[in-house]
């Protein structure tokens, strides 16, 4: 098989689509955590501010999604193909979540009237909850993995996809983006909002410390599976090592007001889950447990070698690009939220 | 309850005939269609905002400022409809048309891919800037970043016409595999991306978009100057779009000839339905407007004898490939469907032609802004790309049917097999109730918008804050 610096153009896609998908989580992982917790905040000002600290930004991190969408397709259409066809009903609440989450943050500020806002807040906050658990409910699917027939497609009944451990993960993921977001807005506000945001975050890195220690406890009682590769590859530990010095900093610069460290440390955080996730599938990009020999993998799920060298200099020449003005953009609006004429 | 829902379920798809694939038919039409009202008029509107904030930027006149702020607040609410009823595109050709995606990922997906990471990241990373950055950045910088969302839209439209465009006349491929295994594989990625309709095709629907954009802008302004209202704003921005309608409507001309000529050489079958013409030894004709029946084949209306013949051989007599040439189950069925689409849209093309010059001649007089009933027809003439862009879709997309790649993977063969129809109807129904809800809030806040009018730098976000803290917070006064 060819190679590019020494590592297969397939491997390479994953590497890029684990990128993306990262890219994805911790971008829009804290607006989603914002969103989550929008109820949390109890007055009109509060609210307008939260949502202006995400204002700028959000769209642009939701492109992380387009692109990763993109990616899959174009690199391993037949794991698209599958994914999305299996999870049609998921991912149809998904999307509508997005929808819902787009509309509210357009529609909220434009009328004063009470019963307006309250209602828009309420559906801001509610699908920002279904995506967070929609998402982490089809993660938790795809590591367990779902029963494909000889054509890699579904062949199951959707229901199954509410099993205990995807349901952790789903609740897993949504207190992880809610600590991830209460320390982004905790970095973006001033005063007594500020310090109700301090300590939104404690909790909610307490709550996830909590989910996550019991989905880990049932990963290893029930599916033991899913730590095979760590234990075959020792060195790899330092993974979950690195995750719990970042959980682990994350009070530690919440209290010393360090927020952008406390911030790094959840981005870490999350990316160190998903490629403890990855390193676990890998090669599998879905398992079928009913037949392994109708698994996909990255090979026999994959485009041409010629599309994955065209897609690989595509990723080249974008993601340079993407990191460029994203980070412009973060720098044009950072420090504290103020409010004018142009907030919603 | 459960059983009373499948009941339900089978009674309404075993008597409407429902099966999957109308099913999944009319969810992807119904959702592009209703994605592509926004995007297009982001694309003109950006053409339309790069103007007014290099005039302010040339002039610093206070009007061509109130003009762009007043626009920029319009384009962010279109932006947002488009982005999300965008995403659910992308994500469709997996949940709906698993097969198709397995078929044409190696393919289709680079172009969907280079979109996201070229075009949608460009814009959507700049929009922060240009909605939220007026006061933030220098008036350089946000002029930089207008440009920018500018040519991320456009270059959108590249990918996503060209991904179109190869299941049209599909190029630079080979099959690999048989049957269920079959699959195109890339052979030239530059062949895929520059296949034989993509260029002339992308033209049409640029200029397109570019006038969706421009007659929203004629439209308000019309609104205005019938009204009598901020006339120091409107008059000036209405002539803006006007020249940029005059000039895309008349360029519309040639791009739309070229498209038209494009499909007479790359699909005939789609050229014959889209004059309703069923004898290849006959000369084919041209319709102003008619009607076809699609059970005696033939095809009645106001003609020019011999007129597709010229389009086609520049002769009036020679015989053109009509759609009994082709084998029943290898041409469209639809054809008064697709012959109605094509021409409502080449009636509107002229109509926005005639009305755009009519409009410059007055203006050269200098009558043209006492004309009222002209001002009118420009508060309706919003719809008249709109109708144009959609029917041509519709006429490009029912024309190409059987297939979904052009004579190579069968529409009915690209399904998902793991979707039942229960499944789509219910994804259908939520589509179809939260759409209607977007379009009448979309409706209600461009008519607040409009109401609210350009000649302030404040939002009406910003008024409607204050009146919240005025009316919930006793404890503050205002002065």
């Amino acid at each position: 098989m060819e190679t590019f610096l020494g590592i297969d153009y397939n491997v390479w896609w994953f590497l890029v689509f684990g990128g993306v998908i990262s890219g994805y989580a911790i971008l829009d992982g804290f607006d989603l955590g914002a969103g989550a917790l929008h109820l949390f905040l109890n007055k009109e000002e509060s609210r307008r501010i939260a949502l202006n600290a995400i204002g700028p930004v959000w769209d642009g991190n939701e492109v992380w999604l387009v692109i990763a969408g993109g990616a899959l397709f174009a690199g391993f259409p037949v794991a698209y193909a599958a994914i999305f066809s299996a999870f049609y009903v998921p991912f149809m609440v998904f999307l509508m979540g997005l929808i819902f989450r787009a509309i509210s943050i357009e529609f909220r500020s434009k009328e004063p009237m009470q019963w307006w806002r309250k209602t828009w807040d309420i559906s801001y906050c509610i699908a920002n909850i279904i995506i967070a658990l929609s998402l982490g409910l089809m993660l938790g699917n795809v590591a367990l993995g779902i029963p494909l027939n000889k054509d890699h497609e579904f062949e199951g009944n959707w229901m199954s996809f509410f099993n205990p451990f995807s349901i952790l993960i789903a609740i897993t993921t949504l207190a992880l983006f809610m600590m991830h977001g209460a320390i982004y807005l905790a970095m973006k506000t001033v005063n007594r909002l500020y310090v109700k945001l301090t300590l939104l975050a404690r909790d909610f890195t307490i709550f996830f410390v909590l989910s996550f220690a019991v989905s880990t406890l049932y990963t290893l009682l029930y599916i033991p599976h899913l730590s095979d590769h760590l234990r075959t590859h020792p060195s790899f530990f330092i993974l979950p090592i690195i995750m719990t010095l970042a959980i682990a900093n994350i009070p530690r610069s919440l209290k010393n007001g360090n927020f952008r460290f406390a911030f790094l440390s959840s981005s870490i955080t999350i990316a160190t889950l998903l490629i403890m996730v990855a390193f676990e599938v890998f090669p599998y990009l879905i398992y079928a447990p009913n037949d392994p020999a109708n698994s996909i993998t990255i090979v026999n799920g994959a485009s041409s070698l010629k599309t994955l060298k065209i897609l690989l200099i595509i990723a080249l020449i974008g993601t340079p690009l993407v990191c460029l003005y994203t980070g412009f953009v973060f720098w044009t609006f950072k420090g504290k939220v103020k409010l004018d004429e142009m907030s919603y | 309850m459960k059983r009373a829902c499948s009941r339900f379920f089978y009674v309404y798809t075993k008597y409407f005939f429902m099966d999957v694939e109308i099913l999944a038919r009319i969810q992807f039409a119904f959702t592009i269609a209703f994605h592509y009202i926004y995007p297009p008029i982001s694309i003109g509107l950006g053409l339309i905002l790069v103007i007014m904030e290099a005039l302010y930027l040339k002039t610093g006149d206070k009007r061509f400022e109130l003009m762009t702020r007043f626009w920029l607040r319009i384009f962010a609410l279109v932006f947002g409809i488009g982005v999300a009823t965008g995403i659910i595109m992308e994500f469709e050709f997996g949940t709906n048309w698993a097969t198709y995606s397995k078929y044409v990922g190696d393919i289709f997906g680079s172009a969907l891919a280079a979109e996201g990471i070229f075009a949608f990241a460009l814009e959507s990373g700049f929009l922060g800037i240009l909605l939220f950055g007026w006061n933030r950045v220098s008036s350089g910088v946000h002029f930089f970043a207008t440009i920018m969302v500018f040519l991320g839209s456009l270059f959108s439209a590249i990918w996503i016409v060209v991904a179109n465009s190869w299941q049209q006349t599909p190029a630079g491929f080979h099959i690999v595999g048989n049957g269920l295994e079959a699959r195109a594989e890339i052979t030239d990625f530059w062949a895929m991306v520059f296949n034989p309709s993509s260029v002339e095709r992308l033209m049409h629907v640029w200029v397109g978009a570019i006038l969706a954009g421009a007659f929203l802008v004629l439209s308000v302004n019309a609104w205005y100057i019938i009204k009598k209202k901020y006339l120091e704003i409107a008059i000036p921005a209405f002539k803006i779009a006007l020249v940029v309608a005059t000039v895309f409507s008349i360029s519309q001309l040639f791009f739309g000839h070229k498209s038209a000529d494009g499909v007479s050489r790359n699909q005939p079958a789609k050229l014959a339905a889209l004059e309703g013409h069923y004898d290849s030894s006959a000369r084919a004709d041209m319709y102003l407007f008619g009607w076809v029946n699609n059970k005696t084949q033939e095809t009645k209306g106001i003609k020019i004898p011999g007129g597709l013949s010229f389009l086609v051989h520049y002769d009036f007599n020679a015989p053109v490939k009509g759609l009994n040439a082709f084998k029943e189950n290898e041409r469209p069925t639809q054809v008064n469907s697709i012959f109605q689409f094509y021409h409502i849209m080449v009636a509107l093309g002229v109509a926005m032609i005639a009305l755009s010059l009519l409009a410059c001649w007055y203006w050269r007089k200098g009558t043209l802004f006492d004309k009222k009933w002209l001002m009118y027809i420009f508060v309706w003439s919003v719809m008249m790309p709109q109708v144009a862009n959609q029917c041509g879709w519709f006429a490009a997309e029912m024309g190409r049917q059987p297939w979904v790649v052009y004579g190579l993977l069968r529409t009915s063969d690209a399904l998902s097999k793991a979707v039942s129809a229960n499944q789509i109807l219910f994804s259908l129904i939520m589509f179809t109730v939260v759409y209607t809800l977007l379009l009448a809030l979309f409706l209600f806040l461009l008519h607040r918008k409009i109401q609210h009018g350009p000649e302030t730098t404040h939002d009406e976000d910003d008024e409607a804050n204050e009146a919240f803290t005025k009316r919930n917070n006793p404890l503050i006064t205002h002065s």
